[in-house]
């Protein structure tokens, strides 16, 4: 009996052991000498690790990286506070910019290379946080099913004539968030309400999923209308899968409100963090951030459209076309975004 | 009044420790209240109470009957290939909820290749055949209950083989069916193992954000995460985790109602080698589909589904960093296991011994972290952990001039007692469950031989304990092996997870690729599942005795001859 216990307790100890042993190795390599950078990025593509790697090849500098959702890490700074590692943010979409921003987790960054290379309306002001890349909020539609001239604006989702027809991801999506946050600040919160109404009697099912999974469902018929964002159609467009291809034979996209406002685009963006400890390999990543190679990371890797509109070259951009953009002070996604949340959930949007 | 003993005062400092996280997310109550509280209760609430109670109730029977049915099954009864469905029911619990959401939804949706198979099969277009939606209140339902039901499975077996066989033959000369002593005598004798282990499921049910997201069912859990992180509203957060709290609360509490004075116990320590009833017929088919069909959907058709998408995904997979996922993954469970399994020992020994209103609340607030989102807890142990890092900190500098920086914060210790928080349930209700079976005249006679409670906790209970530990520490290894939320937001810099990397590839819309790190979460986690079942067969009083080391040569004999 004492025997099994003795036993038991060993097995114990020496999973404890191994574990702390591997532990105690893995902070036992921390370099000390080398350069690094901190970077706490909601980026969550797969492409990023080239840009990455490229980054340490050109500079020597190591990037240490934590990714997770942009409020989590939004929560984490805030109560790491002074002492906090990190040295960058990154997000997806402009709200968490502007949270942080508001927050007083961004410090100023004054560089040349920034101010020149970046459109004034995609950079904080006072160098707060740089936008890096746009990505824009199309609709996709069934080409059997839909006439794009009936469906030109987000405007026109709402028309009772779409009856059953829409497919679109929960009211939870960040990406749906700085869409109908924008409209707030163009039209009015109640304006805005009447349209997400109009939106969910549309419904073809309850939203769920993400952005891909509309454009499939689109694409099988399940529902003739959908929204996504752009990359995510491109990477469809470039896929070499059959299935992706009779997709993409099966759909089109449309660039809404082309006519007046522009379409509603999104950024993916990064700021310093205030009390970065490595300040000058943090100017020196946002700078890298704007360079060509990282630009055409951003444009030939996650078909995003890169800032410096140079190079909007890549093959699924040109073939998607040029557009124009919805030029709102960004901002305004980030103050309306609670609001977003509640004229969603009042007008039933799941 | 007696004095408290060690064990007890090392308890309440336990419970209280692992009581922080929960109580620095609800004293978010205090703070001054908003009024998204109102705007959720005119819009989303009662979707939300509707949406988790329907849940409850589904996975609740949906746990019970398949769980304890199979356990009773693969225990007392003989039909074709019960001795590898003894093993095989536990696979399931490699499943993380989330995964199996992921590979269902691309097999079974509209658009995915089972209908588009059904439709080219019979020459059907597109809009003449659909099956109902997987994604949704009901697939969420049937997802659950699949990964889940090995909870109760595993406890009510541990139950069933540890219930001395003479009762159950005393019950059968007293003229009672082999049904009659399943349903008046070994289900009650069970009771309280079988509610552990619904329990279990349950608060796992009720704490899942990842399968419920994706099939877009609005829960608790939902709402708690659009209130803090779309609109920024820690209080409303708060309100909800707290109404979440008092959900669970009723709920554990209804079970002990019920039970009220009751006490199941055993008090005879008979033990024979079993004696399984024959199944034939058609009743031995229906046994085989009863355990065989729970097999094949929560493990068998997810994994096949995850195996054919990483295939697809090509070569290459297999690199340097993914086997340090591997190693990460496993560092973080065999660490948490072996440090929950004390804690839960010595919490429920407390709990058992004393008995005390007192103690009883300690161990439950202890365990309450199970039934709450991962990333409120990650919350709830980040709030106070970097707040002490930096008033240490701003202490070091003012009396020696050094910083300090962040000790606690960003370390694998505060992600590991975060699992603690969230897992320590699991290895308490185990362990419980364990205890119930020890009969309090043990503890007498120990007593009476002038054992003190530490030596009779050492010689006389731990050897009994032996399987229930076993299993509560494979159980936390398992569980926390397949954590995200807290893992996202606690880890340390480029310190990925198995976990980590399937959800990273899957939220950027690469299911394919997201297949092989979702797979290799399954594989990893079958080892300690597989040890698992080898354990529990083994942990019968009495097997051990009548069929030493050659018991399993001996019954492969008997199948091959």
């Amino acid at each position: 009996m004492a025997n099994s216990y003795v036993r038991l307790t060993s097995i114990f100890t020496a999973c404890l052991v191994v574990a702390l042993l591997v532990v105690a190795a893995d902070s036992g390599t921390a370099r000390a000498q080398e350069q690094v950078l901190n970077l706490y990025s909601s980026r969550h593509y797969q492409t990023d690790d080239a840009l990455y790697a490229d980054f340490t090849r050109q500079t020597g500098i190591v990037i240490n990286r934590l990714e997770a959702d942009g409020s989590a890490l939004l929560e984490r700074l805030k109560n790491e506070g002074e002492n906090s590692p990190a040295d960058i943010l990154i997000t997806v979409d402009v709200g968490r910019l502007w949270a942080a921003e508001s927050a007083g987790l961004f410090g100023a960054v004054d560089s040349e290379i920034l101010n020149q290379r970046i459109p004034a309306h995609l950079r904080h002001p006072d160098g707060l946080w740089f936008g890096f890349s746009t990505r824009a909020r199309v609709i996709v539609y069934n080409r059997d099913l839909v006439d794009p001239a009936e469906l030109t604006r987000y405007e026109d989702l709402a028309n009772p004539k779409w009856r059953g027809q829409i497919c679109i991801r929960s009211s939870g999506n960040i990406y749906n968030l700085s869409l109908l946050a924008g409209m707030i600040a163009h039209m009015g919160a109640e304006a805005a309400e009447e349209w997400a109404r109009g939106v969910v009697a549309n419904f073809a099912r309850d939203p769920q999923g993400g952005d891909t999974d509309q454009i499939r469902s689109v694409a099988s018929g399940e529902c003739s209308i959908g929204l996504a964002n752009t990359y995510y159609y491109a990477r469809l467009l470039l896929s070499e899968e059959e299935r992706d291809k009779q997709v993409i034979a099966r759909t089109g996209v449309i660039f809404p409100n082309q006519d007046d406002r522009g379409t509603h685009v999104n950024i993916s963006g990064a700021g310093m963090i205030a009390s970065a400890p490595n300040r000058e390999n943090a100017v020196r990543f946002l700078e890298y951030l704007a360079s060509d190679t990282a630009q055409r990371y951003f444009a030939d890797g996650n078909n995003e459209y890169p800032v410096v509109e140079s190079l909007l070259d890549s093959p699924a951009l040109e073939q998607m076309g040029a557009f124009k953009a919805d030029e709102i002070n960004v901002s305004v996604s980030g103050v309306n975004q609670a609001e977003a949340q509640r004229v969603f959930d009042r007008a039933g949007w799941k | 009044m007696k004095r408290p003993s060690a064990i007890t005062l090392v308890t309440f400092l336990l419970a209280g420790l692992f009581a922080i996280p929960v109580v620095t997310v609800v004293a978010h109550l205090f703070y001054p209240a908003t009024d998204t509280w109102a705007h959720l209760v005119d819009t989303v609430l009662a979707s939300y109470i509707q949406n988790s109670l329907w849940l409850i109730i589904a996975v609740g029977a949906g746990t019970l009957v398949i769980g304890a049915g199979t356990a009773w099954l693969v225990t007392m009864c003989r039909f074709p290939l019960r001795a590898g469905f003894e093993w095989a029911l536990i696979l399931p619990l490699a499943v993380p909820s989330y995964v199996i959401a992921y590979a269902y939804t691309d097999f079974f949706q509209f658009a995915g290749p089972f209908q588009q198979a059904i439709r080219e099969l019979m020459g059907w277009g597109m809009q003449e055949f659909r099956l109902p939606n997987i994604r949704s209140l009901g697939g969420a339902m049937i997802v659950f209950t699949l990964v889940l039901f090995p909870y109760v499975y595993l406890i009510a077996r541990t139950a069933f083989l540890q219930q001395s066989v003479s009762v159950l033959e005393v019950s059968r000369s007293l003229g009672a069916s082999p049904r009659q002593a399943f349903f008046r005598v070994a289900l009650p004798l069970a009771r309280p193992a079988l509610a552990a282990g619904v329990a279990l499921a349950l608060m796992e049910t009720l704490a899942d954000f990842g399968a419920v997201s994706y099939f877009g069912v609005p829960t608790f859990t939902t709402g708690i995460y659009r209130a803090w992180f779309s609109m920024g509203d820690k209080i409303a957060a708060a309100q909800l985790s707290t109404l979440l709290l008092v959900f669970v609360a009723l709920l554990l509490s209804l079970e002990a109602w019920s039970r009220r004075k009751r006490r199941y116990h055993h008090t005879t320590g008979q033990y024979r080698r079993l004696k399984r009833f024959e199944l034939r017929g058609w009743r031995a088919g229906a046994a085989t589909l009863a355990c065989g069909l729970p097999v094949f959907l929560g493990f068998v058709l997810p994994a096949l589904i995850l195996a054919n998408l990483a295939i697809g995904a090509g070569d290459g997979q297999i690199t340097a960093r993914y086997l340090g996922l591997v190693r990460n993954t496993l560092t973080l469970g065999l660490l948490t296991a072996a440090l929950a399994v004390p804690v839960a020992l010595l919490v429920a020994y407390a709990m058992r011994r004393r008995g005390g209103l007192a103690i009883t609340a300690a161990g439950r607030i202890a365990g309450l972290g199970y039934a709450i989102p991962g990333s409120i807890i990650a919350v709830g142990v980040l709030i106070p952990f970097a707040a002490f890092d930096n008033m240490l900190d701003g202490l070091a500098r003012q009396w020696f001039g050094i910083s300090t920086g962040l000790l606690l914060t960003g370390s694998i210790l505060a992600l590991v007692f975060a699992y603690l928080v969230r897992f320590l349930s699991v290895a308490l209700q185990t362990t419980e469950a364990g205890l119930q079976k020890i009969t309090p005249s043990m503890d007498a006679a120990a007593a009476t031989l002038g054992a003190g409670p530490g030596r009779t906790l050492l010689r006389v209970h731990a050897p009994l304990l032996k399987g229930s530990l076993l299993t509560a520490y494979l159980l936390v290894l398992v569980d926390v092996m397949k954590e995200l939320p807290a893992t996202l937001i606690m880890r340390p810099f480029n310190f990925d997870t198995l976990a980590v990397q399937a959800h990273n590839l899957a939220s950027d819309e690469r299911l394919a690729e997201a297949a092989l790190p979702a797979l290799t979460i399954v594989l990893v986690g079958l080892v300690p599942v597989i040890l698992l079942s080898r354990i529990v067969a083994r942990s019968r009083p009495g097997e051990d005795a009548a069929a030493p080391a050659g018991g399993g040569t001996e019954r492969v004999t008997i199948v091959t001859g």
